[in-house]
C-alpha cells in the first residue's frame, strides 16, 4: 500500500515533468544558452514555494506520515568537491538534456535510448563507488 | 464545458512555467509529508546494490528494502511519462525560442522533432554517434550525482528548499558544467 502511494506520486511526477517541458532536451539546451526564461521560472517558483512550505512545516512542527518531524541531514560542505561533482553532472545534463528524474520520464514517453542512458548512469554511479576513496571529498 | 473536459483540456495544453513550478513544489510537499527526502539519483545506487555490487564494495552494501519506495517512485515516473504521451500530449511541439531554433539549424538539428521533447534524429539506436553520446552523458550524470551526493531533485529542489549551502554550490556546479558542455564541447560535436 505504501509502495503504491510512492508509485502514484511517481506517476504524478512523470505527468508534471512532461507537461512542464522540463524533460525536453530543447528546453534544457535553451536554458543553458540563456535564450528563454521558462526553466528559470519553473525552478525559481518551485524553490521559493518549496522553501516556504518546508519552513512552515518545520515551524508548525507538522508530523510526517512516518511520525517524524521534517528535518534535513546536512551534507558536509566541501566547495571543491561540490563544484567539481556538480560540473561533471552538469556536463551530462546538458549533453542528454536530462537529469535523473527526466531520464525515467523520457523512457516512459517512448524514447527508448533512455534505457541505455539509465544503464550508463548506473555504471557511472558504480564507478564512483569504486574510485571514491581516491577522490577529494 | 463539463469539469472533466476542462481537466482534460488543462492536461492537454502546455503549462505556464508558474503552474509547473507550483506543481513541482506540491510534489516536494507530498514527498516530505510522506517522510522521505525527495531525490531521484539514489535510485542508480539502488540498482548497483540489486546487481550485487554490495558484496564487493561497502558503498553499495545497504538494506535495499529501505529503497523500495524510491524504486516504486521511478517506476511511477516511467508510467507518468507514458500516460502523458498517450493521453495528454500537447497539440503542438514545445514552444522554444526562435533564437534557439535558429542556432540549432546552424548545427543541422531540425526543429521540431521528437514532439519538441527530444532530438531523436541524433539520439537513437541506429546512430553510433548518438549511442556513444548517450553512454557518455548518462555516465557523467550518474558519476557526478553520486560524487556530489544528489541531483537536480535532491539539490536544486529539496536542498535549496532546506536552504542548504552545499546544495547551492552544487547547483552552481551544474551550471558551470552545463555551460562548458553547451558552449564549449557541443559546438565541437555538432557545429
Amino acid at each position: 500500500m505504501r509502495l503504491f502511494s510512492f508509485f502514484s506520486v511517481g506517476i504524478l511526477f512523470g505527468i508534471v515533468m512532461t507537461k512542464s517541458e522540463a524533460v525536453s532536451w530543447f528546453r534544457i539546451h535553451e536554458m543553458f544558452r540563456f535564450e528563454s526564461f521558462h526553466m528559470y521560472g519553473i525552478i525559481g517558483v518551485a524553490v521559493i514555494l518549496g522553501a516556504t512550505i518546508i519552513a512552515a512545516m518545520k515551524k508548525f512542527q507538522i508530523k510526517t506520515l512516518r511520525g517524524t518531524f521534517v528535518s534535513y541531514t546536512p551534507k558536509n560542505l566541501n566547495v571543491k568537491r561540490h563544484l567539481l561533482a556538480g560540473s561533471i553532472f552538469g556536463m551530462g545534463w546538458a549533453l542528454m538534456g536530462a537529469c535523473p528524474g527526466p531520464m525515467f520520464v523520457m523512457l516512459g514517453n517512448g524514447f527508448a535510448i533512455f534505457a541505455l542512458v539509465i544503464l550508463s548512469a548506473t555504471l557511472g554511479t558504480f564507478t564512483y563507488g569504486v574510485v571514491r576513496d581516491r577522490l577529494p571529498h | 464545458m463539463a469539469t472533466s473536459q476542462i481537466g482534460m483540456s488543462f492536461l492537454s495544453q502546455p503549462w505556464h512555467w508558474s503552474v509547473s513550478g507550483i506543481a513541482i513544489a506540491a510534489i516536494l510537499f507530498i514527498m516530505t509529508w510522506m517522510g522521505r527526502s525527495f531525490g531521484v539519483s539514489t535510485a542508480f545506487k539502488g540498482f548497483c546494490n540489486m546487481a550485487g555490487a554490495g558484496k564487493k564494495y561497502d558503498f553499495f552494501n545497504f538494506d535495499i528494502k529501505n529503497e523500495y519506495w524510491r524504486m516504486a517512485f521511478v517506476l511511477g515516473a516511467i508510467g507518468g511519462g507514458f500516460l502523458t504521451s498517450v493521453f495528454f500530449a500537447s497539440p503542438s511541439p514545445v514552444a522554444i525560442s526562435d533564437a534557439t531554433i535558429s542556432h540549432l539549424q546552424d548545427w543541422g538539428i531540425n526543429y521540431p522533432q521528437g514532439n519538441g521533447l527530444f532530438p531523436d534524429e541524433i539520439f537513437h539506436f541506429g546512430n553510433p554517434l548518438g549511442v556513444i553520446l548517450a553512454i557518455i552523458g548518462g555516465f557523467l550524470v550518474g558519476f557526478g550525482a553520486r560524487y556530489g551526493d544528489g541531483c537536480t531533485s535532491g539539490h536544486a529542489i529539496t536542498g535549496l528548499s532546506h536552504l542548504q549551502l552545499p546544495s547551492l554550490i552544487t547547483v552552481i556546479g551544474f551550471f558551470i558544467g552545463g555551460i562548458i558542455m553547451t558552449w564549449g564541447i557541443m559546438p565541437l560535436i555538432f557545429g
